[in-house]
């Protein structure tokens, strides 16, 4: 999986939860939670779907990891290389 | 139309789901209703038989207006509105007491008479009730006329919701002589249970903290009965379920409260999904009536937001509001050594025509006790 497929699947579930949000400008370097206005529960339905569509496993020890849009792309292509 | 606001005047209907001779059971959805806050799906609190919708989509009409004849059981035909909380007395708005004088005056003056108090024999309006509603009509800005379509663009609609919660709020702050206390209780044990909960569950099935605060509330108002109550008639009309009004931001601005329905018989798993659910259904705007108006009780939690602590604003007729803030580290001491811990500030407001301090002190601490063994929730 490339870094742009994990982009385009982290957008796919950001568009659910943050309709109104602008993805094409966001800063993949801040805080996801509060730069969209994400609280815990969206944070969660975050994780879900990132797990439903890429079948990945993500601990909620490693959340911290994946704050930011670039956390979590690198974050995914450690988890699926290739 | 139901009341679906403490301050709800009026809702436009928007749809039919039902027609007549369609057989209806209790909870049914029979209606859609679009109220200043948001669209909402009325149901049905009696079962029957659909005999005679009154009201046409597009009408607005004000809270009591009989909406549909629903035939129940032996009787032959009985007029009732959708659900909600009892109605604005439906029958009595039904059989509007006015003098002929009266309604001829009101037409001369433009006044809606439907919204006036009457104070007549048995509440019957007279002119002298039409021409003071007519001075304060001139008195205030008019309001928007019956007929004219609820405004859709965002920012018409989010204007609508923001007089809808100043209208509540200022009926709060108006009327409720709040009270407020707070605690500070150390998260570490409830946290570290839902951290060891969660490595088992799959992503899908996590808990969040705030599934465990709204439980141990639920726990809390069945000990402290007081708290889950109405204030109706001057006095505090104790609620018999427990149905925890969970306030909900919306993304385009504003916040709805519906409640998550008999909180205390539920999991903690049955409570993550209602909540999920809900939270998910009110940003869509897919609320069903009974949500929105049979809260007992409301709980705001700002702990996402870094908000520390919570004074609340209590949603009239409730006597009670419960609120969170951020869990922060915190330099705590226990049996003489001091530590790091995370702290939870949990705050009370409570109507003091109903309550008293020391009640709302019992309250905090049963809430606390049953945080703090998150097993038995």
């Amino acid at each position: 999986m490339t870094e742009a497929e994990i982009r385009d699947a982290v957008f796919k579930v950001l568009r659910r939860i943050a309709p109104e949000a602008d993805l094409q400008t966001l800063n993949p370097t801040q805080n996801l939670r509060q730069v969209l206005d994400i609280d815990s529960f969206d944070y969660l339905q975050l994780m879900i779907g990132l797990h439903e569509s890429l079948a990945v496993e993500i601990p909620e020890s490693d959340y911290p990891q994946l704050s930011t849009l670039a956390g979590i792309i690198q974050y995914l292509l450690t988890k699926r290389p290739g | 139309m139901p009341s679906l606001g403490a301050d709800m005047e009026e809702g436009k209907l928007l749809q039919w789901k039902v027609q007549p001779g369609d057989a209806v059971k209790r909870g049914d959805i029979i209606a859609v209703v679009h109220t200043e806050k948001a669209e909402i799906e009325v149901e049905v609190f009696e079962g029957g038989v659909v005999d005679q919708l009154l009201v046409q989509p597009g009408a607005v009409v004000p809270v009591g207006t009989v909406l549909a004849i629903l035939r129940t059981g032996e009787e032959a035909a009985t007029a009732t509105t959708p659900a909600g909380p009892p109605p604005a007395k439906p029958a009595e708005k039904a059989r509007l007491r006015i003098s002929p004088l009266a309604r001829k005056v009101a037409a001369e003056l433009g006044v809606d008479f439907s919204r006036v108090q009457g104070t007549g024999p048995h509440g019957a309006i007279e002119k002298a009730d039409i021409e003071r509603a007519a001075s304060l009509q001139k008195a205030r800005p008019a309001p928007p006329p019956v007929a004219e379509p609820i405004p859709s663009a965002p920012a018409e609609a989010y204007q609508g919701m923001r007089r809808a919660i100043a209208a509540a709020m200022a009926r709060s702050n108006r009327e409720i002589p709040h009270y407020y206390l707070e605690t500070q209780i150390d998260m570490s044990l409830p946290l570290h249970w839902l951290e060891a909960a969660n490595q088992k569950r799959p992503v899908q099935q996590r808990l969040l903290p705030a599934v465990l605060l709204v439980k141990a509330v639920a726990h809390a108002l069945k000990d402290v009965p007081e708290l889950n109550g109405y204030w109706k008639n001057d006095r505090n009309e104790l609620q018999q379920d427990i149905h925890i009004g969970f306030a909900i931001s919306l993304r385009r601005g504003g916040l709805m409260v519906p409640a998550i329905l008999h909180a205390d018989s539920k999991s903690l798993d049955e409570l993550m999904a209602a909540m999920t659910d809900l939270i998910q259904r009110t940003r869509a705007g897919r609320l069903r009536s009974s949500e929105i108006t049979d809260g007992t009780v409301t709980i705001t939690n700002l702990g996402d937001r870094g908000v520390e602590t919570v004074y609340g604003v209590i949603y009239p007729p409730q006597v009670a509001l419960v609120g969170f803030g951020r869990i922060v580290e915190r330099p705590w001491a226990d049996n003489g050594m001091l530590g790091v811990r995370p702290v939870l500030t949990a705050t009370l407001s409570g109507d003091h025509r109903a309550t008293d301090g020391r009640r709302g002190a019992q309250f905090l601490e049963s809430f606390t006790r049953w945080l703090l063994q998150p097993d038995k929730l």
